[in-house]
């Protein structure tokens, strides 16, 4: 049985600067904006960091000095195009394994003079690997699909509901 | 953060990943669940009965047996993994917004 498509996870925002500016805002600047609460550490953590370079991490340093990877910079393409892997998984802990890694592209383009439109895709969640037994523990049971099916469809819409939400 | 909720903080223990990534081989009783563990088989049973009732792990009677399996409910937990990261871009990307948009205005 071929395995079930799990929805990509899609985002964007408009933002009034260059592509140039959008692009090193986010990624030099990480750690200004990214929303403090989301982090995988046991301790608070003191500064998100992505680094500038293919190769590079994304990770967290914690307030005691900790490091928690969330992943790898699969692609670095400035001003344009940004790929990191997703490396945490569904219990939300760091998955070394590159093979269970799910993948976010960041496209910066250009919509203005002084104005980018950053679109975001969030896929392959169904590499991760909580994810992953469940749909295998499912297929050998038997389990019925349609309903699981279904109950996919409803996610992939409130996706799409944030991405409207977040279009602004 | 999401550690703390529901399914996932029910998963916020390595026994019961462990207990998840064998029931994903097919139904099987506790004691054959148990096997292997370095804990008594009500300590399992009382891991399993924390998965139940987050709704990851289903169990019925066969026979005399009773058997636990993945609950198809536990697609919910899935469900649960893109809720948490759509609800994380739906704030990151605005918060990314308004980062630019102070930065503009403070130069």
């Amino acid at each position: 049985m071929a395995t079930p498509a799990i929805p990509v996870l899609h985002g964007s925002a408009i933002v009034n600067v260059s592509v140039d500016q959008a692009f090193r805002a986010f990624t030099v600047s990480f750690d200004g904006w990214w929303p403090r609460e989301y982090h995988i550490g046991q301790v608070e953590m003191a500064e998100a960091i992505l680094e500038q370079r293919e190769g590079g991490r994304w990770y967290e340093k914690g307030v005691d000095g900790s490091e928690c990877e969330w992943g790898h910079v699969v692609v670095w393409e400035p001003p344009h195009r940004l790929v990191v892997t997703w490396q945490i998984n569904g219990m939300w802990q760091y998955d070394p394994d590159p093979a269970r890694a799910s993948e976010i592209e960041v496209r910066f383009v250009s919509s203005g003079p002084n104005e980018t439109r950053v679109e975001l895709e969030h896929r392959h969640i169904e590499r991760l690997v909580l994810a992953e037994a469940l749909v295998d523990g499912i297929e050998r049971q038997g389990g019925g699909w349609s309903s699981v099916l279904e109950r996919f469809g409803a996610v992939a819409l409130s996706a799409g509901d944030s991405d409207r939400t977040v279009d602004n | 953060m999401v550690t703390t909720n529901g399914a996932l903080s029910a998963l916020a223990d390595d026994t019961r990943r462990e207990i998840l990534t064998r029931l994903a081989n097919g139904p099987q009783p506790a004691g054959q669940v148990a096997r292997g563990f370095r804990m008594s088989q009500p300590a399992v049973s009382k891991h399993l009965r924390v998965l139940r009732q987050s709704g990851l792990v289903v169990s019925h009677k066969a026979g005399r047996q009773q058997l636990y399996a993945l609950s198809p409910d536990g697609m919910a937990a899935l469900q649960r993994i893109l809720a948490e990261l759509s609800r994380m871009w739906a704030a990151a990307l605005p918060a990314f917004k308004e980062f630019i948009d102070n930065e503009q205005h403070t130069r």
